[in-house]
């Protein structure tokens, strides 16, 4: 520890860190631009000058900028100096002459770190009065605006979308007062991290496009803490609603988790919640026409199925609560799991894992801690775009190891990546498709999903012999050996792998790790196994092992279960039509809770309405295992309810967690992420809205001049109104991020213990399984067995970040970047079936149609399917398929959206 | 560093010519990372073409495989690598401090009535573009201009008018 001195104040400071840092780590108030407390220092924006005296006889002290001067022992400074904050204003004059004066309509008034920076700065009278220079604006997609006009130049984007998360069509154009932030050319923003701009954007050049379509003043939202229901890493979001609809998502600190950024999918898939296909009324089907429930219609119909013969189906999207609600009504032995058979299995391999005292699943911060890793058979952009960003870091670990030989400080952001160039930790990557991550690969193999898994046990014996070894072909020898020393040699390794496509690779990679452990001498391994949904995990636990979907389908079928209660779950993505069909017509009653109508809910008895995330307070469990609490954001008008409150007579979120505690063995500590008493303040609740928000008297004047009472919410330690105090105690209360002076979401570092540090009341939420099975052993190797045809090619499932989750695709913005159902190809599968980019063929056993996709990226004898949004089932589908031309052309699909690196591009051309 | 291709924006990169090429080959030997050929792929492209279009731009991006936005960023940070078409001559005037002194306020505008072109504009026929430049490093002769590779000193509207005119034989 260093102790520096701040205007005559004495703090203890870290020595790695640079001044700005420290000043903010200590809560003091200093202005700054281009720093952002993840991407490090460039000293580009020069508004964080502070004086620096050589010591105490020191009178004159010399300029220097808080960001690029370590916070060396013994450094003495000011920030208060009179020629420090001359400066700085000076400064901000300078950035400031061309900046329109169009506050009152920009979407950044209000939420804005420049007018924050503005007034902190003295800045508030505008000298200039020449003409501004002024720039035209980009098309950049569905998702961002912008305005280049606002820009101050703090290069912040860039190095946000270039140097951070990959991107490569977004720079800094021409020079000095003409510089320009912008693509080559109009068009989307590739990226699948394009939506951060809009927050790490200081000001308002890079805006949220679907926000503004529907737009409202920060404090006017009513807010409150979320979980983003997109994948399954959980990250931590602030979604925001007005007047009865949900408007936006943000992001919400959490230091362990999704830290200061999300994905686009999670931005801007919120959009479902106010689709207006949303189910809102228990509805009876009666020849094929709905008819409205009464409430007492309602409970006779639910009291039927608290009978013998009721057999449930749970869902990987559904919260912790509203399953366990459904276990317990049907009991535990009728409750079944709401995945595919084969997801089922190789979850059950999973959870197997994750109790084993070998391995530990990395949470996305330590994920970015990794100095080598190997990726085996996982698309992680588009199962979980948020570790990809963070692998994104993780190849960053060889810089700063140089920097550190070079005494070059971390923060030195510029410097480092100078130093480093193209020297980055190893990544390695053996799948069946290129992927989004390739940049930054060291090695990439592209090979059929059996030889990846054989490869993986490979590389496991090759590590220890005491793994077994696999039938694998000589051909990758070198590329195994080099990942085997790579993963010998590194201090931190990390083995991804994911339940896409069946559990061969999971245990391959689990087979890799074990014999790490074995070679470090039983130093536990980083395993990270990825699982499609926000829920999958909290509803594998509350699943028997012996009840997978297709048990209980087969019971509908053959008669012994009479009727079943499918929760939030369109079992048509999930088992054959001919399978669900069957069951679904021999049962002779089915019930179905959802929140938008799918083709299950077409084929129930009666529907009732569930609430969408934002609607209900529930906690769901990532694929780590760590179990995170999400606040109820807005009421439901209409009579969609919680699924678990139409199932169970519980009264309140808490009495269902204190019951998965005690009954559900997996979810003991689930308790733990419930905040308790201690957000209550003299018995006031945390509000929704913000002390500032507007017009809650004549929200509803059009309707009655009355003013109505405010909603009232009993279950939460929230409530939907501006009174109350905000919460002290517990940051998993803390939505929307505010401070004195810091109206921007740059307010974050008051809350932080320091900066980039853990929230300063805690509750990064709380990790449930226990491992304590030290028994584990190796997989044996299972090759597989089937030989492909002529004709026939293997089937590899391909995620994509925008369709492939099912309540995102009901999105707006994300509708507009999605794709049909597509075969990606070989150019040499291709050419021997006739086929070109973009027609349109059918794939066996159900002829469905789908778009073909040529890439260079796909090994010969392997299709790549995507199943769209609803297009076609996975289920419908396995091993082994084929692929014809289509005799009828229509033109009405297509891939225009699709952004691969390896597109097969002759073909676009002619 | 591999570029991403979307689907449906598929613009039409020009294929680089064998001249082209061969020197750009040259260029990749000298330097270590090929991001770095990108300016001197530029000034090859220009010296070829006169300018470097859209199409050109796309051709050395997807030669080198370095991103178009970063070659972008590239060509226009540099005022003389031209990314909109120019006259078969370009006019580089200086306007700084010693041209000013000495009076090339009065040559500019002889230039600007005799071609009808002012900075940043191209005459109809093509021929001529007239640039302002900072300071060509030539002060003691001021004031001066460049007209392609040659320097031209100590200028008066008569000389001028015959490198103008000398231009347009050279042409014919």
């Amino acid at each position: 520890m260093a102790k520096i001195v701040i205007d005559g104040v004495e703090y203890e400071a870290n020595p790695d860190n640079n001044l700005l840092q420290e000043c903010l780590s200590q809560g003091l108030d200093l202005p700054y631009f281009c720093w952002h407390p993840s991407m490090g220092s460039v000293g580009a924006c020069r508004q964080c000058a502070v004086k620096q005296y050589r010591d105490a006889d020191d009178k004159e002290g010399t300029l220097v900028m808080a960001c690029m001067t370590p916070a060396a022992d013994g450094a003495i400074i000011s920030i208060e100096d009179e020629g420090a904050k001359s400066f700085r204003s000076e400064v901000i004059e300078s950035l400031m002459t061309s900046h329109p004066h169009d506050c009152p309509v920009c979407e950044e008034g209000g939420e804005c770190h420049l007018q924050d920076m503005t007034l902190m700065s003295g800045h508030n009278y505008r000298r200039y009065d020449k003409k501004k220079r002024t720039h035209r604006n980009q098309y950049l997609g569905p998702f961002v605006n912008h305005e280049m006009n606002r820009c101050i130049t703090c290069y912040r984007c860039v190095r946000f979308y270039g140097d951070y998360a990959g991107g490569t069509d977004l720079s800094a154009q021409a020079s000095h007062h003409h510089v320009y932030f912008g693509r080559h050319e109009e068009g989307v923003l590739e990226s699948e991290f394009s939506g951060n701009l809009v927050e790490v954007c200081p000001t308002g050049v890079f805006t949220d496009k679907a926000f503004s379509e529907n737009y409202s003043r920060k404090w006017d939202l009513q807010t409150a803490p979320s979980v983003c229901v997109g994948c399954s890493v959980g990250c931590n979001t602030s979604p925001g609603e007005r007047y009865g609809s949900l408007r936006r998502t943000v992001n919400r600190y959490n230091s362990e988790v999704n830290g200061y950024f999300l994905c686009d999918r999670g931005r801007f898939g919120f959009d479902f919640v106010n689709n207006s296909d949303r189910l809102l009324e228990p509805v009876q089907r009666v020849d094929n026409t709905g008819e409205l429930l009464a409430d007492d219609q309602v409970k006779a119909f639910i009291k039927e199925f608290k009978a013998d013969g009721t057999i449930g189906i749970g869902s990987p999207r559904a919260s912790n609560e509203s399953n366990f609600a459904l276990r317990a009504m049907v009991g535990e032995e009728n409750f079944y799991a709401g995945y595919s058979d084969v997801e089922h299995e190789s979850m059950q391999v999973l959870l197997g894992l994750a109790s084993d005292t070998a391995f530990h699943s990395p949470s996305v911060r330590e994920i970015e801690m990794a100095d080598a890793v190997l990726i085996l058979g996982e698309d992680v952009t588009n199962v979980a775009p948020r570790i990809a960003l963070a692998l994104r870091q993780s190849v960053r670990n060889k810089a700063k190891d140089l920097a550190d030989e070079s005494r070059i400080p971390q923060w030195q952001d510029s410097a480092v990546r100078e130093l480093a160039q193209h020297d980055l930790s190893p990544l390695s990557i053996i799948s069946s498709a290129v992927s989004r991550l390739d940049d930054v690969a060291s090695d990439k193999v592209i090979e059929s999903l059996s030889v990846v898994a054989a490869m993986g046990h490979q590389i496991a014996n090759k590590i220890s012999a005491s793994a077994p070894k696999a039938d694998c072909s000589a051909a990758h020898d070198q590329i195994i050996e080099k990942v085997v020393e790579q993963l010998k040699a590194a201090k931190r390794p990390l083995i991804i792998a994911g339940n896409s496509n069946g559990s061969e690779v999971i245990r391959a990679a689990a087979n890799i790790a074990r014999a790490l452990y074995n070679f470090k001498d039983n130093s536990v391994i980083d395993l990270c196994l990825l699982v499609p949904e926000v829920n999958s995990v909290g509803m594998s636990l509350m699943t028997n092992a012996k009840n997978p979907l297709g048990a209980a389908l087969k019971k509908l079928h053959d008669g012994t279960a009479k009727r079943v209660i499918v929760l939030e779950n369109d079992l048509y993505r999930r088992a054959s039509r001919a399978k669900v069909d069957a069951a679904l017509t021999a049962a002779t009653k089915v019930l179905v809770l959802d929140q938008l109508p799918t083709s299950t809910t077409a084929n129930a008895d009666v529907v009732l309405p569930a609430t969408a995330f934002s609607e209900h307070e529930a906690t769901y469990i990532n694929y780590e295992g760590r179990a995170q609490l999400s606040f109820q954001v807005h009421q439901c008008k209409k009579q969609a309810k919680p699924s678990w409150r139409w199932l169970c007579d519980a009264e309140h979120v808490d009495d269902l967690v204190e019951r998965c505690c005690n009954e559900v063995p997996g979810l003991v500590r689930l308790r733990e992420v419930l905040p308790g008493e201690n957000p209550f303040i003299a018995g006031m609740k945390v509000p929704r809205q913000s002390h500032r928000y507007s017009g809650r008297t004549a929200m509803t004047a059009n309707v009655n001049v009355h003013e109505p009472k405010q909603g009232e919410d009993k279950e939460s330690v929230m409530s939907f109104s501006m009174e109350g105090m905000p919460a002290q105690k517990d940051a998993s209360v803390h939505a929307a991020s505010w401070a004195p002076k810091w109206n921007s979401n740059q307010s974050i570092s008051k809350f932080q213990d320091e900066v980039n540090g853990e929230l300063k009341q805690g509750h990064p939420g709380c990790l449930l399984i226990e491992r304590k099975d030290s028994s584990g052993s190796y997989f044996k190797p299972v090759s597989d067995s089937i030989e492909p045809s002529e004709n026939q090619l293997r089937l590899v499932f391909s995620y994509q970040i925008f369709g492939s989750d099912e309540l995102s695709a009901r999105s707006k913005p994300i509708q507009a970047r999605m794709t049909d159902a597509y075969i990606g190809l070989s150019p040499k599968d291709a050419q021997k079936r006739d086929l070109r980019q973009g027609d349109v063929a059918t794939i066996s056993p159900l002829g469905s149609p789908v778009v073909i996709c040529i890439r260079r990226g796909i090994k010969a004898g392997t299709a790549l399917l995507h199943c769209g949004d609803g297009n076609i089932s996975p289920a419908d589908f396995s091993g082994l398929i084929e692929v014809e031309k289509s005799a009828t052309q229509t033109t009405s699909r297509g891939i225009g959206n699709l952004i691969v690196s390896d597109f097969h591009e002759e073909e676009i051309n002619s | 560093m591999s570029q991403q291709v979307i689907a449906s924006t598929a613009v039409k990169a020009r294929r680089l010519s064998a001249e082209e090429i061969v020197e750009i080959e040259h260029e990749m030997t000298l330097y270590p990372d090929k991001k770095a050929v990108g300016l001197e792929a530029l000034k090859i492209v220009q010296k070829h073409q006169g300018w470097v279009s859209d199409e050109s731009l796309l051709g050395i991006a997807k030669y080198l495989d370095i991103p178009a936005a970063d070659l972008e960023g590239v060509a226009t940070f540099f005022n003389l690598v031209y990314r909109q078409q120019v006259g078969k001559n370009v006019i580089l005037f200086c306007d700084s401090v010693s041209c000013w002194i000495m009076g090339c306020e009065g040559i500019k505008s002889h230039i600007k009535d005799k071609l009808a072109i002012d900075y940043g504009e191209t005459t109809e026929d093509g021929d001529f573009t007239l640039i302002p430049v900072p300071c060509l490093g030539d002060c003691d002769k001021a004031p001066v201009m460049m007209v392609g590779p040659d320097m031209h000193r100590n200028l008066t509207p008569e000389k001028i008018d015959s490198i103008i005119m000398d231009c347009k034989t050279i042409q014919d």
